[in-house]
């Protein structure tokens, strides 16, 4: 015998129990003994014996309500009771399991099957004693995590809500702890106006579906940040999530990059199912197609960054969502599918409702609300219509150079596939009067740029872009121009002046191995709204404070300018 | 959920069927289909005759099955794919890894 027990005897009759008592000591355990019912319960409470042998009819009180008791005080702990009786009808037995008995011995005693039973009695009581043990282990184990989930999320939140998830032309539906079951929505406005937003869905749940949120939010955001452009924040993400996640770990995602007033939506989906891109008064549907493998499967020699370029009017309005919208099933475990999805999209009347009604046709087929799915619906607006908060820097600026001058030229082996601006920016942006233009400035930048190469070193017409057909085109030979050119340059000269009061001036000069181009009729030209072409030169022309051009139309001078410090 | 797996004659091909949903649940069987086998198969082909369903974690294991395989050379084909099946890979681009018949 392993454990010496302690057990309790319950027994009017002074024979009856010293006979029992005898059995339970000679089988090494220690008897305690009451003689009615109210006793037994007493000495249960006092000495938590780990057994009880019970009679039925006992005075005072007798068996079934002093089992009743015992095992009401026992709680979750299994003290198997034995009932001793010599009542052999059937109804009476059904009694003594009724009052929570566990089994029952027949007078007169058998010592061997009573021994028998305290073994089998005291087998199963182990047994439940190991089920509470594990159980409350669980239980620890499970608090511990979900502590741990609640710090991993709140240092979470901190990352992803920084961005922009919160301007009045998004909406969006993401469950409190998306962040476990693998989703993921970020969006940033861009230094240059309009906005990055991605929205990714990482393979599996818990933690490890977790972990890859952090590192891919970094990126998104110090990139979008700084200036980066979408193909360079797809590339360092891919490599980031390749270089630190197991292989079979990986990121569905959707990254949008909306810019507001050069009106264009650029999409690049890698594995998300198909978005939406609702156009026009006719609500025209554009499906935004996954074309490339997940981000963090490809190695970085690979990985394709190419995306799909649309023209956007005020109004129109992305819809993205998660496998969990089109997966979600009803009762008969049918999933609700595309072509519900875009059912809701044709009886739609009303598109700024048009978010709420696919929300409430998943509930309605589902026939229950959930919240493990992910959407968004970001709607092009006019700029000015956000609040948009002001760009923060770490240093006040004040130890940077006061007067200089410097001159970039950028060849065609750089035009193909490196992107300046972040860089030019970085440099300017340490002047401190600039700072509070940066939007501005970075605009400005984006068009001379995008003007100098696109017009001047590789000769496309922006006339092309009139229509979508023409916009589509446009951007197609537009990498089938830059792949393929091998002379051209676009040079920028940066001067910088300083007076001691604060007050200051910055002179961009940008040139191109174009043939030159006569801006003024190219201003005059300047289309109305409805063109999808030409918005670049009156935004120049808008944002900075002068800007003029020479005789040869070969290239444009702007101006910033900026007042003494208060 | 049931995965069998079966060395062609030669040992150099290993078949392995899907039955069912393929998906995290099916981790430990779908390594061991692979990891468990006596040979070393030049190539593999996964049979998703019976497989109802998949989703993001049995495409992260078929990325494992590669990886295993030895990577950009592996040579692994999905046969017998469902219209749903196909679907699920082709969001994913998965034929630009995997042969899908």
């Amino acid at each position: 015998m392993a454990d010496r027990l302690s057990i309790l005897i319950a027994e009017d009759n002074a024979a009856d129990r010293m006979l029992l008592s005898t059995i339970v000591n000679r089988q090494g355990h220690r008897a305690l003994t009451a003689s009615n019912g109210l006793e037994a319960v007493a000495l249960f409470q006092a000495e938590r014996p780990r057994l009880v042998l019970m009679d039925a009819l006992m005075p005072v009180m007798d068996g079934f309500e002093a089992a009743r008791r015992i095992k009401l005080l026992a709680g979750d702990a299994l003290v198997p009771i034995i009932f001793l009786t010599s009542l052999s009808e059937d109804e009476a037995l059904v009694r003594c399991l009724d009052a929570g008995g566990d089994d029952f011995l027949a007078k007169p005693y058998n010592r061997v099957i009573l021994e028998a039973k305290i073994k089998a009695m005291d087998r199963l009581r182990r047994l439940q004693e190991t089920v509470l043990h594990q159980r409350d282990l669980i239980a620890r184990h499970n608090e511990h995590l979900l502590t741990e989930q609640r710090v991993a999320k709140a240092v979470f939140d901190k990352v992803a809500h920084s961005g922009c998830l919160s301007s009045p032309n998004i909406r969006y539906l993401q469950s409190p702890y998306a962040l476990f079951n693998g989703d993921l929505l970020l969006a940033a406005f861009k230094p240059s106006g309009g906005m990055h937003v991605l929205l990714g869905d990482f393979t599996g749940h818990g933690l490890p579906a977790a972990i890859g949120a952090m590192p891919l939010a970094e990126v998104f955001y110090s990139m979008t940040a700084k200036g980066y452009a979408m193909a360079d924040i797809l590339r360092e993400a891919n490599a980031k999530l390749k270089r630190i996640l197991p292989v079979g770990v990986f990121c569905c995602a959707t990254l949008l990059n909306l810019s507001f007033q050069r009106r264009v939506l650029e999409v690049w989906n890698g594995g998300l199912p198909d978005g939406y891109l609702r156009r026009g008064e006719q609500g025209d549907l554009v499906p935004l197609v996954s074309r490339h493998l997940p981000l963090g499967v490809l190695e970085p020699t690979t990985f394709d960054d190419k995306y799909e370029v649309y023209p956007l009017e005020t109004g129109d309005r992305v819809f993205l969502w998660s496998d969990g919208v089109l997966e979600t099933c009803n009762v008969d475990g049918e999933a609700f599918g595309e072509e519900r999805l875009r059912a809701v999209f044709r009886a739609n009347q009303e598109p700024e409702k048009l978010f709420d009604e696919i929300q409430q046709a998943v509930v309605d087929f589902r026939g229950e609300a959930h919240d493990d799915i992910s959407m968004l619906e970001v709607t092009l607006v006019e700029e000015e219509s956000l609040n948009r908060p002001p760009q923060t820097f770490t240093d006040s600026g004040l130890m940077g150079a006061l007067d200089w001058s410097a001159s970039f030229e950028y060849r065609a082996r750089t035009l193909k596939r490196f992107n300046p601006l972040p860089y030019l920016m970085q440099l300017l942006l340490d002047v401190q009067g600039l700072r509070a233009q940066a939007g501005a400035l970075y605009t400005v930048f984006a068009e001379l740029y995008s003007n100098a190469l696109e017009h001047g070193v590789i000769g496309l017409d922006s006339s092309l872009k009139r229509d979508a057909l023409g916009f589509a085109r446009y951007y197609q030979a537009r990498s089938e121009r830059l792949a393929k050119l091998e002379d051209g340059y676009v040079r920028f000269h940066l001067e910088v002046q300083q007076a001691e009061d604060g007050s200051g001036r910055l002179a961009v000069r940008v040139e191109d191995s174009g043939p030159g181009f006569d801006v003024a009729t190219a201003l005059k030209a300047q289309p109305s709204n409805e063109l999808l072409c030409g918005r670049g030169l009156r935004l120049i022309s808008q944002l900075s404070s002068n800007c003029d051009w020479p005789e040869d139309g070969k290239g444009l001078r702007v101006e910033f300018v900026w007042p003494a410090q208060a | 959920m049931a995965i069998t797996s079966l060395p062609s004659a030669d040992g150099k091909e290993l078949t392995i069927s899907i039955q069912g949903r393929f998906d995290f649940g099916a981790h430990q069987d779908f390594r061991d289909s692979y990891e468990r086998v006596g040979t070393t198969p030049e190539r593999y082909v996964i049979d998703l005759k019976g497989t109802t369903y998949l989703d993001s974690s049995a495409l992260g294991m078929l990325l494992l099955l590669r990886d295993h395989a030895g990577g950009d050379s592996a040579e692994i084909k999905l046969i017998n794919c469902s219209p749903d099946v196909r679907k699920i890979l082709a969001i994913s681009n998965f034929e630009q890894l995997f042969s899908i018949q």
